[in-house]
């Protein structure tokens, strides 16, 4: 066996060969052996060979390795603009400005066919953000229920916990998304045989039906009220626990927080003369008319999203709680905390530190997911960007950019918050 | 069950010598449900709620699936009885798992999956030596063979457009090719992001963060519509090609950060130890600190490689005919139109029992080189 590093061993070896001590006439004999050993090594052992040497070659591997990128760069780059001159594809920024001429089916701002591609940029965001948002807080409930479930001391409720998980998490989520929306929602009843819940929530093949709040003037005072009302919360919070911390007498927070969150803005919704009403759903001759209807595809896509990332929340969920240790329950029972304040108090925090970051990934990976929107038509942001945009303009490499940047500037927020909740909640060691 | 439990567990004696047999709620099945089932009014109404639950779904999923179903016949008119049209299955079968390949040339994938298992099956023998050459060949030998086999055009072997590959052969193809791939992308990623080198370790994280950012939508569509514009004029690649290009450096990225996880977690004194010793750095990743590293975290591996597989199936976006592309195109056939179930319920089955035998395998493989890291 030969080592490369060898030169380097031969280094530390004379570093090591101490001098032999002075006037002793005895070691003689060693010295002279040395020294012929260091001949045999060379009388400068000092530096090894260049392309030995690793500083050099850390140099030359970087070089190499900028070369090769920027090289790879340029290559791809001058056979893009090339390509694209024979095609005749514009290139630039400039689409964005120009008409979209398409229709899309749900728009949560004022849109036209008319309206620019920068506008649908902001409809498809808007709406993959709008189904990021339904599917977090339906996984997190779920995956959450899941997730104890899997922990109850209920022989059959964890047997099915655990069968839902196995299940779900191994078919892919595109599976599941087609699942839900040709098999489940296309077998849904036409409209006018809509299946109906209490009046006010219809679904059929066309969406789902739900009443549809109509804001008038003063409404505005509502939503102030309601923000002073959750400022005010805040702050008591804060002030009972820090009387607790101090006195140690506790305050009846939940109940305060709740008569704000709620009275304020009910009393600001009286004062101004009741100003949110709710439009209901009318069966007409055909279809039902009126209140807020949630496309199929949404329902779908929420559905599919929710369920499958429940299924990996209640696994972290599940690994949180088991990694606090057995011993803080007990202590906390031996302190005379009752099961509910030892879960809220002891367990609960504890495990959260541990669930949160993958928490938050899961959050991610969700958002990321409703990208396969594509697959059934829902007009999220890769469907109508990346998809019809950059089929109308041909303009793949700025599309492709700005959509990258999009989801990249998610993870990026998502990473920053990690971080931050990583060091807020590090445990102080002595 | 209830009797043999009270023979089995220890008598108590009364002061008069007489033995006396533990309660019947101590012991047996009737100590077991309410230990595990009805210990409190909460557990009883969560019972009771669980066994609603399943009396609503098990019987006419059963019903449904077995007892009403469809089995024989080739046509939809043989699916008359109201239940489950496995019928469907059975006519589309060949598509299913061969796609649109010639039904005379399909000898030459089973005849290439007969070689894979006869090649994988010494590996998992614990007898059998001379692994790591048996390992090579497969990894070396067998996708030139492979390649032959399924694509043709040489040995006399009619060559078969990748256009007409597909269903559960050609999930097989992506998700072999991104495994194999994947695998040795990711440890060089990995390595080049924990290098001292500042260069290298920039590229190695601008392009596992920019990978593991995205979705991988947006990589395939960028390796369907932008691959071909960064080739030159007149060079052209298939479409199946580019999406395992795709495929195969995301999931590279997302094993880098497996990788990296499992080289944090040796500890310092491995490398320092192997430095001493005078083992280049290639050598010392390959002898001393890539086997523990890998070690740790196979778990993690197998999980991207499910991800993997699982996410095989987005191919159908960009046009290819996957195991649930081709379900999905038999779907919209006009003569068997409304069995969207059926044909979901057998590709999820197909996906499960692949995800599910992975998982697991890992679980066994965990357990075997478990090695007292862990206490």
């Amino acid at each position: 066996m030969t080592f490369p590093g060898g030169a380097r061993l031969v280094q530390i070896s004379m570093k090591l060969d101490l001098a032999p001590p002075k006037g002793d006439a005895g070691e003689f004999g060693n010295v002279e052996r040395m020294a012929l050993k260091r001949e045999q090594l060379g009388a400068t052992p000092a530096k090894p060979a260049p392309w030995n040497d690793p500083r050099v070659r850390a140099v030359a591997y970087q070089i190499l390795t900028l070369a090769a990128v920027v090289l790879f760069f340029a290559y791809i780059t001058h056979n893009t603009l090339a390509n694209l001159e024979r095609q005749g594809i514009a290139s630039g920024f400039g689409f964005l400005d120009k008409a979209a001429g398409f229709a899309i089916p749900q728009t949560l701002i004022d849109y036209s066919e008319q309206s620019p591609n920068a506008r649908v940029f902001w409809i498809g965001l808007l709406n993959t953000l709008l189904i990021a948002g339904i599917g977090i807080a339906l996984a997190t409930v779920l995956g959450f229920s899941i997730g104890l479930a899997r922990l109850s001391s209920n022989w059959l409720v964890a047997r099915l916990a655990t069968v839902y998980i196995e299940t779900i998490r191994n078919v892919p989520l595109l599976l599941q998304i087609l699942f839900w929306y040709f098999a489940v929602l296309q077998a849904l009843p036409h409209p006018r045989e809509s299946m109906a819940f209490g009046d006010l929530f219809y679904l059929n093949n066309r969406g789902f039906y739900t009443p549809k709040p109509v804001f008038e003037d003063g409404a505005g005072w509502v939503a102030l009220a309601l923000l002073v009302a959750i400022g005010a919360a805040i702050g008591v919070a804060r002030w009972a626990r820090r009387r607790q911390e101090a006195t140690g007498e506790p305050f009846h927070t939940v109940y305060a927080v709740l008569g704000l969150l709620i009275g304020l803005p009910l009393l600001a919704f009286l004062a101004t003369g009741m100003p949110i009403s709710f439009e209901h759903p009318e069966m007409g001759r055909f279809k039902l008319d009126g209140g807020l209807v949630l496309l199929p595809e949404l329902v779908a896509l929420a559905m599919a999203l929710s369920t499958y990332t429940a299924a990996f929340i209640a696994e972290t969920v599940r690994a949180g709680i088991l990694s606090v240790g057995h011993g803080q329950i007990e202590a906390a029972h031996a302190l005379g905390l009752k099961h509910g304040q030892t879960l809220r108090l002891v367990v609960i925090p504890q495990a959260l530190r541990v669930i949160i970051p993958p928490l938050t990934s899961q959050y991610l990976n969700l958002t990321k997911n409703s990208s396969l929107a594509v697959a059934i038509g829902y007009p999220d942001f890769v469907n109508v960007f990346t998809g019809i945009v950059l089929n109308q303009t041909g303009q793949a490499v700025e599309v492709i950019a700005i959509t990258m940047a999009v989801y990249l500037t998610l993870s990026l927020l998502t990473s920053a918050f990690m971080n931050w909740y990583n060091q807020r909640m590090a445990l102080v060691e002595r | 069950m209830a009797d043999v439990h009270a023979e089995a567990a220890a008598p108590r004696t009364t002061g008069r010598g007489e033995t006396l047999r533990p309660p019947v709620t101590q012991v047996g099945l009737l100590a077991w449900l309410r230990q595990n089932l009805f210990s409190s009014p909460f557990n009883t109404i969560l019972t009771l709620f669980c066994l609603w639950l399943l009396y609503q779904t098990v019987p006419p999923l059963v019903q449904w699936a077995i007892l009403d179903a469809n089995f024989v016949g080739d046509s939809r008119e043989d699916c008359v009885s109201g239940g489950a049209c496995w019928v469907f299955i059975k006519a589309r079968f060949g598509q299913f798992m061969y796609g649109f390949y010639p039904l005379s040339e399909r000898w030459r994938i089973n005849t290439a999956f007969v070689i894979l298992i006869l090649g994988l099956i010494p590996l998992f023998l614990p007898r059998v030596r001379h692994k790591i050459a048996i390992a090579a060949a497969l990894l070396i030998v067998y996708p030139v063979i492979a390649y032959y086999l399924f694509y043709g055009g040489a040995f006399g072997l009619r060559v078969v457009e990748t256009s007409l590959w597909g269903g559960l052969f050609l999930t097989l193809v992506i998700a072999g090719v991104g495994i194999v791939a994947s695998l040795p992308l990711g440890i060089l990623f990995a390595l080049g992001r924990r290098s001292d080198m500042p260069i290298v370790r920039a590229v190695c994280i601008t392009f596992i963060e920019v990978m593991r950012g995205v979705p991988l939508i947006t990589i395939l569509f960028m390796a369907s519509v932008m691959l071909p514009l960064f080739l030159p004029e007149g060079v052209n690649f298939d479409k199946l090609l580019r999406a395992l290009v795709g495929v195969a450096l995301f999931s590279a990225a997302y094993m880098a950060e497996v990788v990296r996880g499992g080289l944090q977690a040796i500890p310092k004194g491995q490398y320092e130890a192997a430095q001493a010793l005078g083992l280049s750095f290639w050598k010392m990743m390959g002898l001393i600190v890539l086997p523990q590293a890998l070690k740790i975290v196979i778990p993690g591996i197998v999980n991207t490689l499910i991800g993997l597989f699982k996410d095989t199936t987005l191919v159908l976006i960009i046009g290819l005919f996957d195991l649930l592309g081709i379900v999905q195109a038999a779907l919209t056939d006009a003569s068997w139109i409304g069995f969207a179930t059926e044909g979901y319920v057998f590709a999820a089955l197909g996906f499960w029992v692949f995800c599910f035998g992975m998982s697991r395998y890992s679980m066994h493989v965990e357990r075997k080189l478990h090695t007292g890291h862990k206490r």
